[in-house]
């Protein structure tokens, strides 16, 4: 029996392992070993040399970790406690949840072409500012860091709340009872019980967030200045393998995005087990 | 004691308003601009036009982009489905070792950024002459999709008892019917949830779609993204009307998908 059932899986998985093999290990690893060559196929590390002292394309890491860093942090830093405050439902919880879903839904090109003109010199926004006087002259908002940063937020902060919304609710309430019963008040309550329970849905959070943030590439484009200040480590990498059709840097400047990206996980990860050790207290209730 | 929840509550209106006016504020603009002419300050638009939607349906093939993005988003769920719905059956049903490596491994896509494997994925692509093609937009969406449907997945197979499978093995049911008459209808909520979830998010994928685009198989979303980019190509009004267009679509597709999911199921689910 045990034996036909374990034979019945390893059919059964062959064609996700086939697909995982495919369509993402092996392009994966052919990007690593174009990375190491040159266009005439012979080994070297150029490609990462080349990267590394070009002082505009080594810049794209400061420029995306700018970007990434402080919206990925903010936009769950915001999540938090709103969805901490929404975790037995307010009013109108269906219309809110749907308003956030919406920005996630239509994606960064129709987001970052509508702040265009919403968040322009003339638009809506600019108009409100002046009106109620908190400026004198319109704010820019596009073509410049803001709107690169404000454009991945609206992106961010609904994904990292929703999916905490979804991580808090699951936490048995009776631990939020018992903590009260014992004279915690509301700040020691989140601060010594719910916070750390949440710890390990907010690192998850980060890192979702962080991968699509660090990859920003159409907002950046549209909204910032992507020759200069905003030339985003994507964009360096689309410009060498689809304008200057150098794969093999192209490829380099890949695998350098995904090192970042999985080192940044890691101290988050590292942060996660440093802070969370219970993992048996979050209980099914 | 009791000031402060109603300050947290204050607080919390304030940042959802402020939300909901900036996300409703883009949504307009966009809508009443395309439907504009000479817009340039006050309010709102002096004469409204239809002309700009003349001008994008003269300058794209609207019915054939519409059509490649759902040929596209139909043909990534049910690959993925099928790719999918028997991995998460394993995984869900059968303890083997390395299976939490196998999780992990299937779940990489997810913690890797689109565009560090979507380059040299591409590079595969131009090799194997899929780019250009519906059928490279479509391979290259599955890599994220896979993985979203297995999460998806998982919980409502675990859901269903293995009882009524044991019982149609005794009576000697073969695991095809099994999986035809007892699996599938039983995981129906499961399937249909992923499936539906996918298809709202194929439909608004883009960075891997943009790194295979070629001639006239684009998506709808990537021929938006050209268009806003070469601005002064076209008045930025056109622009708005093919992002009308796109917004309709992807609109119609979210809220008939709520029928089914709630919001919180647009993202990954955590466990």
């Amino acid at each position: 029996m045990k034996g036909s059932s374990g034979n019945g899986a390893a059919l059964l998985l062959i064609p996700a392992i086939a697909f995982i093999v495919l369509l993402f290990l092996y392009p994966f690893g052919y990007g690593l070993f174009t990375s190491l060559t040159l266009a005439d196929g012979s080994f070297s590390l150029a490609n990462y040399g080349r990267f590394f002292s070009d002082a505009r394309d080594l810049r794209t890491i400061g420029v995306t970790l700018g970007i990434a860093l402080p919206v990925t942090l903010l936009a769950v830093g915001m999540a938090v406690p709103l969805s901490y405050h929404m975790r037995r439902g307010v009013p109108g919880e269906k219309l809110i949840t749907f308003f956030l879903i919406v920005p996630v839904t239509l994606g960064t090109v129709l987001v970052s072409e509508g702040m265009l003109s919403f968040m322009g010199p003339n638009g809506w926004l600019n108009q409100l500012i002046l009106a109620l006087r908190l400026a004198d002259k319109p704010i820019r908002f596009t073509h410049n860091y803001a709107g690169v940063a404000i454009s991945v937020g609206l992106q961010g902060f609904p994904y990292a709340f929703l999916m905490l919304l979804g991580y808090i609710s699951g936490i048995n309430p009776d631990l939020e009872k018992a903590s009260r019963m014992l004279g915690a008040n509301n700040w020691q309550t989140f601060w010594k019980v719910l916070f750390p329970l949440m710890v390990p849905g907010i690192a998850i959070a980060f890192c979702l967030n962080f991968v699509m943030a660090f990859s920003v590439f159409p907002s950046a484009v549209l909204l910032g200045q992507p020759s200069g200040p905003q030339r985003v480590i994507a964009l360096a990498a689309y410009q060498w393998a689809f304008e200057k059709f150098n794969f093999n840097a192209a490829a380099a400047i890949s695998m350098i995005m995904a090192a970042i990206e999985l080192l940044v996980i890691a101290i988050v990860l590292g942060w996660r087990s440093k802070m969370y050790k219970g993992a048996s207290i979050v209980g099914k209730g | 004691m009791r000031f402060r929840p109603r300050f947290g509550n204050a607080l919390f209106m304030l940042a959802i308003a402020a939300f909901v006016f900036v996300v409703l504020g883009i949504l307009l603009t966009v809508v009443l601009n395309s439907l504009s002419k000479g817009w340039y300050s006050g309010l709102l638009p002096k004469t409204l036009t239809t002309e700009w939607y003349k001008y994008a349906s003269e300058d794209h093939d609207v019915p054939q982009l519409i059509g490649v993005t759902f040929v596209a988003a139909i043909a990534d769920v049910l690959i993925g489905l099928l790719i999918a719905f028997p991995a998460a059956y394993a995984l869900a049903r059968s303890e083997f070792r390395g299976k939490s490596l196998l999780l992990s491994l299937f779940l990489l896509p997810m913690i890797v950024p689109p565009m560090a494997y979507g380059i040299p994925l591409a590079m595969l692509c131009y090799k194997l002459r899929l780019a250009g093609r519906i059928m490279g937009t479509i391979v290259v969406n599955l890599v994220p999709i896979v993985p979203f449907m297995i999460l998806v997945l998982m919980p409502f197979i675990e859901q269903v008892g293995t009882n009524l499978e044991s019982a149609a093995k005794m009576l000697g049911a073969r695991r095809g019917t099994i999986f035809r008459r007892i699996l599938i209808p039983l995981t129906t909520p499961g399937i249909l949830t992923a499936g539906i979830l996918s298809l709202v998010k194929s439909i608004s994928m883009f960075e891997l779609s943009y790194l295979v685009v070629g001639g006239r198989n684009q998506t709808i979303v990537v021929a938006l993204f050209s268009d806003a980019y070469a601005a002064g190509a076209r008045p930025p009004q056109a622009v708005d009307a093919l992002a009308v267009v796109y917004f309709l679509i992807a609109m119609t597709c979210l809220l008939i998908s709520l029928r089914f999911v709630s919001p919180t199921q647009m993202v990954f689910k955590l466990k």
